[in-house]
């Protein structure tokens, strides 16, 4: 029976995109044998501990969990808890949802949340869907309707409100700091009580329709597979949070030439030198240090409006990337192009550093559409003589140049000279060379292109970067 | 001192309390399961929220020995598991002049010519161990394979002398900053355990533990005025032991009630960037008031 369940809830997690291994599931199941399955933060943590490894996939391990192992009603000591005192027994039933009754529950609601009595909350937020949410069984709305209706009714806001008005009255005077506080620790516990109701109205529909279907409906792609180029604002301010380890990743995968400890060669003379120690005896080699490989990095990333959502994540990159390489040169560019370098310093926020590029950055030229070509000689002109055989270069965009030309013969230059190009593009592979797309008469002179469309594919870049950092390769010239 | 296995996750918390170290379910359950399956457990978290401290608590409450193995970038072989010690193997040599090669062959790769790494000691003591491999991170993905031998079956194979297995299992903790990704085959053998800032309620029983003369009412204040600054968008959060200087800073300038004023001029144990320091004083006192308003 359990093992039912626990297989179906696996599902889900593989579904959602956990990498669920089979050696995972037996530890599951190994661990619940030591586990009291009546402790629920007991069962979620063994089950956590087991099944999930990466913190960024703990929201959908959670929502799963909420959606497969709800406490269903009957487990719930209905009987003596400490509901609203009174309504039940004057027989107002459910569902009615009188005034009288609503008040009573706002009543309840107020001192359950200044009391901050979890249970209490629990079985409040639980009649206030009763009472409020108007659920029907087999009524194909989602649960952010119901959600939506109880809330409203219990106008959480005038509740605040009240709370705060009270919390001030009972504590005396206070000055403006511990006001501060007090309002924030009541805003949490306002969030906790709309936790408790979507949780109750999941709860409820996964007894009607099934834990399968409910599941599917709340999933939502990991971070690491959201399409960047529709991210939303709250995706954007969640990908900030795994950037960096990624940053870093890339910075170890191009510096790695820096660590390879015996890359030096031996150093015959102070060799011989130790050896005199040793009676002659050459015990300890000597090995000339290796040099320290320093790369440098060319970062190009096209702002432009039809770019606006995954340009916001390039430059996050960048932010990220420029903690990470002392020798990084980062550019923007639209139809024009200008050095960004600086804006991106330790000290300022990436939201200051991303302001200050739009409001001062030479990117526009003439009408503000990507230009492409005019771009990359402009990149040429200015810093060609920066480039050696020590830089990357790492060009960001979907290669529209509306028709311009595209002056590949740029980058063949500055492919020539530099370790290596690498080109990120944010489009479908299938809609490269559709209509002013001209990925194709660039991509012969990159060492690499790829289709950058979620995190997960900027991971791909950053492994593969590894396996052919160092070979300068002739490649794609076709003679 | 606890020396028999535990027997329900609720004698971890207590076991783990009595030394000061305040867990919490999470915490307690997957502890006890790493013991029960015998399993490593990775710990992941942000930086100063008691990673380190959980492997510390636990040698102590075993009474067992802390074996720590520190990572950086470059550790390699030589440095985590074991090396041969070939300037005595050559002193070896260079004694038995015109022995048979085959004795000196068999005679030099013995366990007396092998120096041992944190890992190995691990394995090889008599006695049962916390082995801490801090920090993991931070090693290359290349050298993480090193460490997967020794996770998964508690032995390590070293090819002149065969496999050496575990005389009793050690407890193993890995922490983790998260700077880089781990890989798939690291994570599949360990337990996942992630340490977040504890709750109000918890930090604050964290700091009547942990500093000394402190009044109920200051650790509550400070506890929560954490939470506060938590909340806003920084570069660096307070940990839970930046947390801890805070309040030993307040005791020894004498304060006994927290306000705004008393935040922004201890605000630089709390936070170490200069701008997250602008922007809590901000947010908390507004602009200096010595500085006369722009008309």
């Amino acid at each position: 029976m359990l093992i039912d369940v626990l297989g179906g809830f696996i599902q889900e997690l593989r579904t959602a995109g956990l990498p669920v291994s089979m050696v995972e599931t037996i530890d599951a199941m190994e661990a619940l044998r030591h586990t009291d399955l009546g402790d629920r933060p007991a069962f979620k943590a063994a089950l956590g501990a087991t099944l999930v490894k990466n913190v960024r996939h703990y929201e959908a391990f959670d929502t799963a969990f909420e959606v497969y192992f709800a406490l269903s009603r009957s487990d719930e000591s209905s009987a003596g808890e400490p509901g609203v005192p009174g309504p039940r027994g004057e027989g107002s039933g459910q569902g009615s949802g009188g005034d009288a009754d609503l008040e009573e529950l706002l009543e309840a609601l107020a001192r359950a949340l200044a009391a901050d009595d979890t249970a209490w909350l629990q079985s409040l937020a639980r009649q206030a869907v009763d009472q409020l949410a108007g659920m029907e069984p087999g009524r194909p709305v989602g649960g952010t309707y119901y959600l939506y209706r109880t809330l409203r009714q219990l106008d959480v806001d005038g509740l605040f409100d009240q709370l705060v008005e009270e919390a001030l009255a009972t504590a005396g005077p206070l000055n403006d700091f511990d006001e501060r506080l007090l309002r924030e620790e009541l805003e949490d516990r306002i969030d906790r009580l709309r936790e408790e109701i979507k949780a109750e109205i999941r709860r409820r529909l996964v007894a009607d329709r099934g834990a399968e279907a409910v599941a599917k409906t709340l999933r939502k792609p990991l971070i690491e597979d959201t399409e960047l180029m529709h991210a939303t604002r709250a995706d954007l301010v969640e990908l900030e949070h795994v950037i960096q380890p990624l940053a870093r990743k890339l910075a170890a995968r191009l510096a790695r030439r820096r660590r390879l400890r015996r890359d030096g060669r031996l150093d015959f003379r102070r060799t011989v030198r130790k050896s005199l120690a040793t009676g002659g005896v050459p015990i300890e080699p000597q090995f000339r240090a290796p040099k320290p490989y320093k790369p440098e990095v060319f970062l190009l990333c096209d702002i432009s409006g039809s770019m606006a959502t995954f340009a916001r994540f390039a430059l996050q990159f960048v932010y990220a990337m420029s903690n990470e390489f002392s020798k990084l040169r980062a550019f923007a560019f639209i139809d024009a192009l200008d050095e960004v370098t600086s804006y991106f310093s330790r000290e300022t926020e990436f939201s200051e550093a991303l302001q200050r590029i739009s409001s001062e950055a030479q990117v526009v030229w003439l009408d503000g559409h990507s230009d492409y070509g005019r771009s990359l000689e402009q990149f040429w002109t200015g810093y060609g003589q920066s480039l050696s055989a020590k830089s990357t270069v790492i060009i960001t965009g979907d290669a529209r140049s509306n028709y311009r030309g595209p002056q590949a013969e740029v980058l063949e230059a500055i492919h020539d000279v530099a370790r290596a190009v690498y080109w990120l593009n944010p489009e479908p592979r299938s809609y490269w060379n559709t209509g002013d797309s001209v990925m194709g008469k660039y991509a012969v002179f990159c060492d690499d292109v790829y289709e950058v469309r979620n995190l997960r594919q900027l991971e791909t870049f950053v492994e593969s970067i590894a396996e052919q950092g160092h070979r300068r390769l002739p490649l794609h010239k076709v003679g | 001192m606890h020396q028999v296995p535990f027997s329900t996750p609720g004698e971890v918390s207590d076991a783990l309390e009595a030394v000061d170290y305040l867990s919490d379910p999470t915490i307690s359950q997957t502890v006890f399961l790493a013991e029960r399956l015998a399993k490593p457990v990775l710990v992941e978290g942000p930086a100063g929220v008691g990673k380190t401290e959980l492997a510390k608590a636990l040698a102590k409450i075993h009474d067992r020995r802390l074996i720590r193995l520190q990572c950086y970038e470059g550790l390699d072989e030589a440095k985590a598991l074991y090396e041969w010690n070939y300037k005595k193997q050559l002193l070896r040599i260079q004694a038995e002049k015109g022995a048979e090669w085959r004795a000196i062959e068999d005679d030099i790769f013995a366990e007396e010519f092998l120096l041992t790494r944190p890992l190995l000691e691990a394995i090889t003591s008599t006695e049962p161990v916390v082995l801490l491999i801090d920090e993991v991170d931070r090693v290359e993905v290349e050298t993480e394979a090193l460490l997967l031998e020794v996770l998964s079956d508690f032995q390590v194979s070293i090819p002149e002398l065969g496999t050496i297995r575990a005389a009793s299992a050690p407890l193993v903790i890995l922490t983790s900053n998260n700077t880089r990704e781990l890989s798939e085959a690291l994570k599949r053998r360990c337990l996942f355990l992630h340490i977040g800032y504890p709750s109000v309620g918890r930090e604050k029983q964290i700091i009547l533990a942990r500093v000394e003369g402190i009044t109920d009412h200051l650790a509550d204040q400070v506890a929560r005025v954490v939470r506060s600054i938590r909340s806003h968008q920084l570069r660096k959060p307070p940990s839970v032991s930046e947390t801890l200087d805070w309040a030993r800073t307040l005791i020894e300038l004498g304060v006994t009630e927290v306000d705004a004023a008393a935040v922004k001029d201890t605000l630089n144990v709390l936070l170490k960037y200069q701008t997250d320091i602008e922007k809590v004083a901000d947010a908390y006192t507004g602009p200096d008031p010595i500085e006369p308003p722009v008309a």
